[in-house]
């Protein structure tokens, strides 16, 4: 019991901004219960790529490599997901072959950064650069697809009021994230493949002398990770806006990290993280639709990218990165 | 015979790109010898043409020097393309706002407010990287969409001209020009001054040095008494300024006005332009204006071969794979270069 106070009480700051989100999107909501629960479950919405982003930078540097390639990484897998589903006409396939472009870029920042010990920085600068050259030379204007993917309702829990609508009346690749960050979460913390990812982000040749073999390790992460921020760019293109524009992950990538860091290279702090952000997102619309500062629209475009500046700068310092991050390592 | 030799590994990576892009070309239904012969022929004959190029070289030099300057101070910066565009847009403010000043003032004077600005813009991420440990790669690009949005608010509330439907800033006046002599412009001129300006600021003065000590290594460079955080911020303005000068220079030499949009991956550029040079300010002009002539010729290619122009892009990026690419470098200089920085060891704390 005194446990749970304690926590409480060292949670206090996060609980009450917490609070104060609430009750601010109640007043924005204008006191009713629809446009809130809208603004709420557009939170969620927003939230996905992001939480998908920064699962995918997670697993790379919990096992020392840093991806700042998301960004490119997503572009490409929504321009792929998006070109299959307009020559099949199956999302399922799109999604598929999004998530397979992704694997396909992580491997790819694996042979950079792993096998041939490049600068990881650059590496992934060559992916966000290679994404938006490719991209926009294949994409060819005016394909369509004929829909989104469907909103799935969960049974009855869908009707429950507001905690329904925002939470079992989604779209699969919603769902997906959400199901990913709780076995994510597993597996870095409770299986030995998360040990092992942990160890060799941490101190690789320790690793290496127990058997781990890094670049084997470090290859399977990239590649897994790649596949999660593939499913983020399926889902820019095939879920959220369900057509493919030139550079439309507009930096989203770059806010996946951000996450990432704020939610201390945690799955479940990336989550609340996400959510963060996403909720600075879903508030624009609420605010156009209020009629607040509509004679200033890009102060409202602004206010995500400034929060993830004030987040990194007020709190990355508290927080640790792997250890052995962003060094090639040698056997010796 | 020392240039040769550096100059093999860019030289190899642009021969490999270039083959890769042929071969793209052909996959898509076109001639590759056609499409490159337009792309030497749309940049390069003719006195018209080659000015051209060199216009287009003009900001990409400034962004090239730019991620140079600050990889020798061992930060990435992205955010070029923010700090081009303050540049510009204050340039473009300066330039119309002032009136009956005579050239010899208001030309600088514009060009270097437009500078103060890019300096301004690039010295954020510096100083949050310096005081709260904020790695300047995720502090940059957020900086570029918020330079952008800014940008918009400013010519839509600020420096409109009354009854224009665009969102821009009005013309500005003649005497801020930076005019171009015959087919030279000489904004040209001055984005070459500026590269040799900072190879001599690098190797010859006492700043110079500690900026390459603090990239090569930052703990030495503090234990040597050299104050890191100062460098790292004045590495990051600096870096910034030379971005803002590409920006004015764009607006008073070329464009007339400041207009969003002129800058769509000039900062990208600048990366690729950087690592292609191997960071020698030299070098970048050469790299820049190799980077120019696809820009300024891949209209002429789509006309001429029916190739898409965005091919150039796709180049571009794989110039930068090959050059980045530390096998091919290896192959040349059997053993690891001396000088290397790296970039991911002060990730995400400081």
């Amino acid at each position: 019991m005194n446990s749970l106070l304690e926590r409480i009480i060292r949670l206090r700051w996060w609980i009450l901004i917490f609070l104060a989100i609430i009750a601010f999107t109640i007043f924005a909501g204008d006191f009713r219960q629809d446009p809130t629960t809208a603004i709420l479950a557009a939170t969620l919405r927003h939230s996905t790529p992001l939480v998908l982003g920064a699962l995918c930078g997670m697993l790379c540097e919990r096992s020392g490599v840093i991806n700042i390639g998301i960004e490119g990484q997503m572009l490409m897998s929504a321009f792929v997901g998006f070109t299959v589903t307009a020559a099949t006409s199956s999302l399922y396939l799109g999604v598929a072959a999004g998530l397979a472009c992704g694997m396909l870029m992580g491997a790819a920042l694996g042979g950079l950064t792993v096998s041939l010990q490049g600068d990881q920085i650059i590496a992934g600068t060559v992916l966000n650069i290679f994404a938006l050259g490719l991209t926009s030379f294949l994409y060819t204007p005016g394909e369509t697809i004929h829909s989104k993917t469907p909103r799935i309702n969960v049974g009855p829990l869908a009707d429950i009021p507001v905690i329904g609508k925002i939470f079992f009346a989604n779209q699969p690749i919603t769902y997906l994230s959400l199901l990913l960050v709780a076995v994510i979460w597993y597996a870095l913390f409770k299986t030995t493949w998360g040990l092992r990812t942990r160890a060799i982000g941490e101190h690789p040749s320790a690793a290496e002398t127990v058997g781990v073999s890094v670049a084997k390790m470090r290859y399977l992460n990239l590649i897994i990770g790649g596949g999660i921020a593939g499913l983020a760019g399926a889902y820019l293109s095939l879920e959220a806006v369900g057509s493919f524009e030139r550079g439309m992950t507009n930096g989203k990538g770059f806010v996946a990290l951000a996450v990432m860091i704020f939610g201390r290279w945690n799955p479940v702090g990336a989550w609340g993280a996400a959510l963060l952000f996403g909720y600075t997102n879903a508030i624009q619309t609420q605010f156009q639709f209020r009629g607040w500062l509509t004679g200033h629209p890009q102060f409202i475009g602004m206010i995500p990218f400034i929060v993830t500046i004030v987040v990194l700068a007020g709190f990355v310092g508290r927080a640790r990165p792997p250890a052995a991050i962003g060094q090639p390592y040698t056997r010796e | 015979m020392k240039i040769l030799r550096s100059a093999l590994v860019p030289i190899i990576a642009v021969v490999l790109a270039l083959l890769a892009g042929a071969l793209l070309i052909q996959l898509s239904g076109s001639s590759p010898r056609e499409a490159y012969s337009a792309l030497f022929e749309g940049s390069f004959v003719g006195w018209e043409r080659f000015g051209t190029t060199l216009e287009k070289a003009t900001p990409l030099i400034m962004g090239g020097l730019a991620v140079a300057f600050a990889f020798k101070g061992g930060l990435f910066n992205i955010g070029g393309q923010g700090q081009l565009l303050f540049g510009a847009l204050i340039a473009g403010a300066a330039g119309y706002g002032f009136t009956g000043l005579p050239w010899i003032i208001h030309m600088p004077l514009a060009l270097l407010l437009g500078a103060a600005a890019g300096a301004a813009w690039g010295a954020i991420p510096g100083v949050l990287k310096a005081t709260r440990g904020a790695h300047e790669v995720i502090t940059t690009i957020m900086l570029n969409f918020v330079a952008a949005n800014m940008a918009e608010w400013l010519c839509t509330k600020v420096w409109r001209e009354p009854g224009d439907i665009l969102v821009r800033t009005p013309i500005i006046e003649g005497s801020a020009e930076i005019p171009t002599f015959g087919n030279i412009p000489l904004g040209f001129l001055i984005a070459v001054a500026f590269a040799f300006g900072m190879w001599y600021l690098l190797q010859k003065t006492t700043f110079g040095f500690e900026v390459r000590s603090v990239g090569l290594n930052p703990s030495a460079a503090s234990y040597a008494g050299i104050s890191t955080k100062r460098i790292v911020i004045l590495t990051m303005a600096i870096s910034g300024f030379l971005a803002g000068i590409g920006g004015s220079i764009e607006t008073l030499g070329v464009l007339g006005r400041y207009e969003p949009g002129f800058n769509a991956g000039l900062g990208f550029d600048g990366i690729t332009i950087a690592l292609l040079a191997r960071t020698n300010p030299i070098a970048v002009i050469p790299s820049a204006v190799l980077i120019a002539s696809m820009d300024a010729s891949a209209s002429l290619m789509q006309f001429k071969a029916g190739v898409a122009p965005e091919i150039t892009d796709v180049i571009e990026a794989l110039i930068l794979l090959f050059v980045a690419t530390p096998i091919i470098v290896r192959w040349f200089f059997k053993s690891r270069q001396g000088e290397e920085i790296s970039f991911g060891a002060n990730w995400g704390s400081s």
